[in-house]
């Protein structure tokens, strides 16, 4: 009898937030275009990741919503079972290179790091950084680079680079489940502000910013494409468009170049910040490194 | 009796230069009233077959990236951005048309995705190869106009 009220009460609760008029709104945006046809979970090894979850109030949005839900079924599933999911072979890659010994001071990552799947995990959900010796944020790409250069006397990755993408995939899968929870107070705060101030400047010849596609239009289409709330937590992520896995910046940079507009440099300033920041905006959704999308 | 064809000939040839140059109204000279432009950009009146092309072009007006339009459904993917235009004709008249197209902040406010088709923009981090140049023609715009003149219900 007490479970059996318990279980009602729950429902009730349920039912409560289900119908607010704003979650309301936010499923009917991407609902009503046909999304659910077919309901999936996302659950990846008996984990069930948190893909929608309700915003805090100082929100724009009234539901976070992660990208793989603005996808379509083919696309979802490849994300479901990590031999589906092609990431995995620039994962197995890091996963090797974090135990090969590189540089003048003849160590790897394991020789200070250990077991990767102890020390890395959460380290995916917090970044960017903030970085006191260096003064600002460092993106993960940054700190991996600080170690090869400044600990193992090794040669920087380029940031697009198969070996860096490996290792940010294998470092960022460590976390795969965990909400994400970047700071953006104390020194974060000033860039936490540039990004954001990024977010809605508009730029190139058609004049437009993140926040007209992503944030006034999520769920729509523009021609083929689904509009997302442009959430980060899958990156770096497997791209069917770029038939590889590609980091955030590169994202980014595609946007503005799809604008008309002259990207910023990866690994910029003006890019770590706009990381933070849009990081930010998805604060509790699970981090799905490596993900899968279109 | 040559020479004096020669010369009428080479004046009628200037003048229509002159003429027509005159008459496309440069972007930054387009007068804007109560949300309307009333003058031709090109100084003619448009051709509506072509602008049903650039309507539809993906390197030109790319309209579809946005609006849905029943006339080209034999077209794939109509985007959900913007409201359809089917029997926009209807809805608004051809000096209300021009000035969206023109700039469309202007007529929907400051928050409108909807790109100025006629505006030049190059201090926004413009690729060069945009710089001082519109999205569309004074031309293409009016063909288009032309053609949303057809959509009617």
């Amino acid at each position: 009898m007490m479970k059996l009220m318990m279980a009602g009460a729950f429902a009730t609760v349920a039912a409560a937030v289900f119908v607010t008029a704003a979650a309301a709104q936010d499923s009917a945006n991407i609902g009503e275009q046909g999304l659910q046809t077919e309901p999936m979970e996302l659950v990846i090894d008996d984990e069930k990741m948190m893909t929608r979850v309700k915003a805090p109030a100082d929100s724009p949005f009234t539901e976070l919503i992660s990208g793989w839900e603005f996808r379509n079924p083919g696309t979802r599933k490849m994300e479901l079972d990590d031999f589906d999911n092609p990431a995995f072979i620039w994962v197995e890659q890091g996963e090797e290179l974090w135990s090969t010994v590189d540089g003048t001071e003849g160590k790897s990552c394991a020789t200070c790091h250990e077991d990767a799947s102890d020390s890395m995990k959460g380290v995916r959900a917090a970044f960017p950084k903030w970085d006191e010796a260096k003064g600002k944020p460092q993106a993960m790409e940054h700190q991996v680079n600080e170690c090869r250069t400044e600990r193992m006397g090794a040669d920087a990755w380029k940031w697009e680079s198969d070996q860096m993408l490996g290792m940010t995939a294998y470092v960022g899968l460590q976390s795969r489940g965990m909400p994400v929870q970047v700071e953006i107070d104390g020194p974060m705060q000033e860039w936490w502000q540039r990004g954001k101030d990024l977010y809605y400047q508009r730029v190139g010849q058609l004049d437009m910013s993140c926040a007209n596609c992503h944030e006034d239009n999520y769920g729509k289409m523009i021609r083929a494409d689904r509009l997302s709330q442009g959430q980060i937590n899958g990156f770096p992520t497997y791209r069917l468009k770029w038939q590889k896995i590609g980091s955030l910046h590169r994202r980014f940079k595609g946007c503005m170049q799809n604008i008309r507009a002259v990207g910023y440099k990866r690994g910029s300033d003006e890019f770590t910040a706009l990381e933070l920041y849009v990081a930010s905006r998805g604060q509790g959704l699970s981090v799905e490194t490596p993900a899968v999308r279109q | 009796m040559i020479p004096r064809m020669v010369w009428i000939a080479s004046a009628c040839i200037a003048a229509g230069v002159t003429a027509a140059s005159a008459e496309v109204v440069a972007p930054d000279k387009v007068m804007m009233e109560d949300m309307t432009v009333g003058k031709s950009l090109s100084g003619q009146a448009g051709n509506p077959d072509e602008g049903r092309k650039v309507f539809a072009s993906r390197k030109l007006g790319n309209c579809l990236a946005c609006h849905a339009n029943a006339d080209l459904k034999n077209e794939l993917f109509h985007g959900q951005v913007g409201p359809p235009l089917d029997g926009v004709a209807d809805r608004w008249e051809e000096p209300q048309l021009r000035a969206i197209l023109v700039d469309s902040k202007k007529v929907f406010g400051g928050q409108s995705i909807m790109p100025s088709f006629y505006r030049i923009i190059n201090d926004q981090r413009t690729q060069e190869k945009f710089h001082n140049k519109t999205i569309l023609t004074a031309e293409q715009i009016e063909d288009i106009i032309a053609y949303l003149k057809t959509l009617k219900e």
